[in-house]
């Protein structure tokens, strides 16, 4: 089987060639050349240093969302992982159920929901309360991340959960643990590549959006994907700025997942043999 | 815009939706020139600006859909939120568009760079209709590239119950503090600085690369006390009152305040902007003639007439004009017209500056408190997580051998 | 006590979950186009069946879709087996490639299939967009095939080669079926994937081939009306129904399946 078969993986390597490998080369083209002259020069990345707070106000609200979601998701896919099978599968539906719905009708639901005269202040004001600024904070955009990503967290943990012997936590009962303590020396360790893959597949989306923000941040929620985006638009140069930062953020997501998935690459194999 | 010669139109109108029940065709010129068009499949693609054409909601005219009946062709139509959407979608080359429907110094910028195709009046006849003083122009100003489409201000769209007219009357409104979190911005570079450098009294189309700084200036204090820049989301935010002030397109203005009654409009004396935005066929399309068929069908009177009704701007079509009635409320006085400004294409150099200051505007400076705090939180979790990891790592190998 | 906890708690995680969309539901039957309850109507689900964007992009999101997930199924079932065979060092570089398409941030895909198009001057269409499409369904169809390569018994392979059977039919016979639950849900990943993006199809999608999402897009920064919010009511009702048609038909297969393993005992 060995030999031969590896022929198979041909198309796909050239697939990679063209649309993975040729295309990252040409944008580290564009953001290394000039957009007069097309020679080398270093000014589109020095430029992009330039919005360095944009880029570090990104990466805080996607670590605040993705840690959220993460805090919320945990109980919830333990709970479930502990529940029969029936049950499980109405659970995998209604957690799946949202994730097929576009996410920007989710996101603007949100924004009805949170406007100055929507539904929340609607309520207060009915009930004669002081209504709250809550749109176009940083922390609607927070929470537009978190409701559009959740189940991005949920469904990974509850994979690796449900393939948690339950046998290894009766035994650990048995051994005088308690619930606190299965849950910190069985269960934790054992779903942690399910936890690496949550926050991979939370924080990448989370850093990079450009719609969440447009939406429900306001002036004040300029986040790096709505920087990029904006940079192509400009007249001549917008290829070869919006390169540059696109460079620079890929780098920055690449470095960071790498650091985590190293992490536990081995033990995710272990996991799933 | 409104408040029509109504009988007429809608009579005729009438007995038309009641003659053909299926849908009410429109009169024009001379049917017989779009026949030819008929049964070749052809698919023009228009690309407008958002609620920008009579599209048929609320028993309008659906002007793309008259024209597909009349003529036979398919039109796939798109739109876009700013100049500068446009600008990018057509010089990456991706895209292929046959209409476009872009502003004053954009047409500009797209005849120097020589993206726009020579247009053929032997196939625009209803181009007798349009006036004159909108066809040549700064921008195009021996017509040979467009046929404007509509014109217009951009003025202060206010609500009365938060707003005075006193404080309207300026464009200084935008920057007050009692409004913070209530005023909206343009949300492209152009206009935004139009506003800005009004408001310190320079031209809007200022070369003077400190003038340009000092208006970035101005916008980025505005940004303190802004909600949004907003193009379109205007509508919503004004007529909901998510908030009490915005600049924006003075026929927009008009149907947010049909929206709710508490609006209104002026025109701050610092100045404003006038506008044309003209119909061009990008350089590369392979169907000119039909374009210009396009081109002829929305200069027929009962099109625009539809659309003015829809959009609410100003029309440079003699016949329609003269059957619409203007809202007084946006009409400029002559005071008005003296003192605003046409766009005209920037030099590089200025455009350049600006176009990098509104990003750095957008993108704000410096951190918050708070978040310095978080960085330094999230670098010493990180530094705990990884000296945990690599604990565990050598402990289990330890296990292991 | 306990019980009681998990209870609230997963109820309250649904109910964040699902009030938006209950909302949205809700407010697609309002008369209105504020906030406010005005009095119910329909009205809007007619708007949006004469909206004729809205069918159309829809149509080409279900093409896309389908052509995009079925080649990436193809194309990631050989190269997932493909790369099992391969020695160690290779196996771990495809890997961290397929991994990189994965974590790469989707602006950054997008933006770099449009350089890579408007470098090669290719007008953006379907024939770009599915490319994309394709490109982004790729790996997760390989990451969900290849683990259920490394559980599967090689020596199943080899067995039908020495019954002679060549290496294609030992392939569709006998490690196609073994490997297929990797392969459907590889499948309806990249199903979901490509409905759902937005990101990758605002970059590459041309004038006549635009998704429902860039068209959504293009509706929620304009005046909404409640049109959208009928069309996410219909969404929602058609995917409710297709996964519970989906788990029905599951489910009675399975029984079937245990009844028919029950007889043979």
């Amino acid at each position: 089987m060995r030999k031969s078969s590896k022929i198979s993986a041909v198309p796909y390597v050239i697939w990679i060639l063209i649309f993975t490998i040729i295309p990252f080369l040409l944008v580290i083209y564009y953001a290394f050349t000039d957009y007069n002259t097309g020679a080398f020069t270093l000014n589109n990345i020095i430029n992009s240093s330039n919005y360095l707070p944009v880029l570090i106000k990104s990466i805080i609200l996607a670590v605040i969302a993705t840690v959220i979601c993460l805090v919320i998701a945990y109980p919830l896919a333990f709970i479930m992982s502990r529940k029969s099978e029936a049950v499980q599968r109405v659970f995998m539906m209604t957690i799946m159920l949202p994730m097929w719905m576009n996410f920007l009708l989710r996101t603007y639901a949100w924004m009805t929901i949170l406007e100055d005269n929507g539904i929340i202040n609607n309520i207060l004001t009915f009930f004669h309360l002081p209504t709250v600024q809550l749109i176009n904070t940083s922390g609607a955009v927070v929470l537009g991340m978190v409701y559009n990503y959740l189940p991005f967290m949920v469904l990974p943990l509850f994979s690796i959960m449900t393939k948690i012997d339950k046998s290894v936590i009766e035994a650990a009962q048995d051994l005088g643990c308690n619930q606190m303590a299965v849950i910190r020396k069985v269960v934790f360790p054992l779903s942690f590549p399910g936890i690496a893959t949550g926050i991979t597949m939370t924080f990448v989306p989370c850093v990079s959006t450009f719609i969440i923000s447009r939406l429900l941040g306001g002036s004040d929620c300029y986040l790096i994907g709505d920087l990029i985006e904006e940079q192509f638009k400009l007249k001549g140069s917008g290829f070869h700025v919006g390169s540059a930062t696109s460079l620079v953020l890929m780098i920055v997501v690449l470095i960071s997942m790498g650091i985590l998935n190293q992490f536990d690459s081995d033990e995710m194999e272990d996991s799933i043999k | 815009m409104k408040k029509f010669n109504v009988s007429l139109i809608t009579a005729i109108l009438l007995a038309l939706v009641l003659s053909f029940a299926a849908f009410a065709e429109v009169e024009v010129e001379d049917e017989s020139y779009y026949e030819q068009f008929r049964g070749k499949g052809i698919t023009l693609n228009v690309y407008n600006w958002g609620e920008y054409i009579s599209d048929g909601s609320d028993d309008t005219l659906d002007i793309i859909e008259e024209f597909e009946n009349i003529s036979g062709i398919d039109v796939n139509y798109t739109m876009f939120d700013t100049n500068e959407d446009m600008y990018a979608k057509l010089a990456h080359g991706t895209s292929q568009y046959d209409i476009i429907i872009p502003s004053d110094y954009m047409i500009a910028r797209l005849i120097d760079e020589d993206m726009l195709e020579k247009l053929n009046y032997d196939n625009i006849p209803n181009i007798k209709f349009i006036d004159d003083e909108y066809r040549y122009t700064d921008f195009d100003p021996n017509a040979e590239y467009s046929v404007p489409y509509t014109w217009g201000m951009v003025g202060l769209v206010y609500n009365t119950k938060y707003v005075t007219e006193e404080q309207a009357s300026s464009w200084d409104v935008l920057w007050d503090e009692s409004l913070k979190g209530k005023v909206l911005m343009f949300g492209n570079s152009r206009d935004a600085f139009g506003v800005a450098l009004k408001r310190l009294g320079y031209s809007l189309n200022t070369e003077d690369l400190d003038e340009i700084r000092k208006a970035a200036d101005s916008l980025s204090e505005q940004k303190l006390i802004n909600q949004a820049y907003a193009m379109d989301q205007t509508f919503d935010k004004m007529a909901n009152e998510n908030a009490y002030a915005a600049p924006y397109y003075a026929g927009d203005c008009l149907t947010m305040m049909k929206r709710n009654d508490a609006l209104a409009f002026s025109y701050p004396k610092e100045g404003v902007n006038q506008f044309i935005d003209a119909i061009c066929i990008p350089k590369g399309t392979t169907q000119k003639d039909a374009a210009e068929a396009f081109i002829n069908f929305l200069c027929e009177t009962e099109v625009a007439v539809a659309n003015c009704e829809f959009i609410e701007y100003f029309t440079p079509q003699t016949e329609a004009a003269k059957l619409i009635e203007v809202d007084e409320r946006i009409i400029p006085s002559e005071e008005v017209l003296e003192n605003s400004e046409t766009f005209i294409m920037l030099g590089d150099q200025a455009n350049e500056l600006q176009e990098n200051l509104w990003l750095e505007i957008r993108s704000g400076s410096g951190l918050e408190a708070w978040m310095w705090a978080l960085i330094f939180i999230i670098i010493l979790a990180l530094i705990i997580f990884i000296i945990l990891f690599v604990v565990r790592k050598r402990n289990k190998k330890n296990l292991d051998y | 006590m306990k019980k009681a906890f998990s209870r609230i708690y997963t109820a309250l995680c649904f109910a964040f979950l699902y009030v938006p969309i209950l909302i949205l539901i809700i407010f697609s039957f309002n008369s209105s186009k504020g906030a406010t309850w005005t009095g119910f109507t329909v009205k809007w689900y007619g708007e949006l069946f004469r909206n004729e964007a809205i069918i159309t992009s829809f149509i080409n999101t279900l093409i896309v879709a389908l052509v995009a997930s079925v080649a990436a199924t193809i194309l990631g079932t050989t190269a997932a087996f493909g790369m099992h065979a391969m020695n160690k060092y290779s196996k771990s570089t495809m890997r961290t490639l397929t991994y990189i398409q994965i974590l790469n941030p989707e602006i950054v895909t997008g933006i770099s299939l449009m350089l890579l198009f408007a470098y090669f001057h290719m007008t953006s269409g379907f024939t770009t967009l599915i490319l994309a499409h394709i490109t982004f369904c790729v790996p997760t169809v390989v990451l969900s095939v290849l683990p259920k390569l490394r559980q599967m018994n090689v020596s199943l392979y080899e067995a039908a080669m020495d019954l002679g059977c060549n290496r294609f039919q030992a392939f569709t016979k006998v490690v196609v079926p073994e490997i297929m639950p990797g392969i459907v849900s590889g499948f309806l990943m990249a199903l979901t994937y490509s409905i759902d993006d937005f990101v990758i199809s605002y970059f590459t999608s041309g004038t006549t081939s635009q998704t429902l999402p860039v068209v959504i897009y293009s509706m929620t920064k304009k005046q909404v009306t409640p049109t959208i919010y009928a069309l996410s009511t219909l969404m929602f009702v058609g995917v409710l129904a297709v996964l519970i048609v989906y788990n029905l038909i599951d489910i009675r297969f399975e029984n079937e399946k245990r009844k028919a393993a029950g007889a043979r005992k």
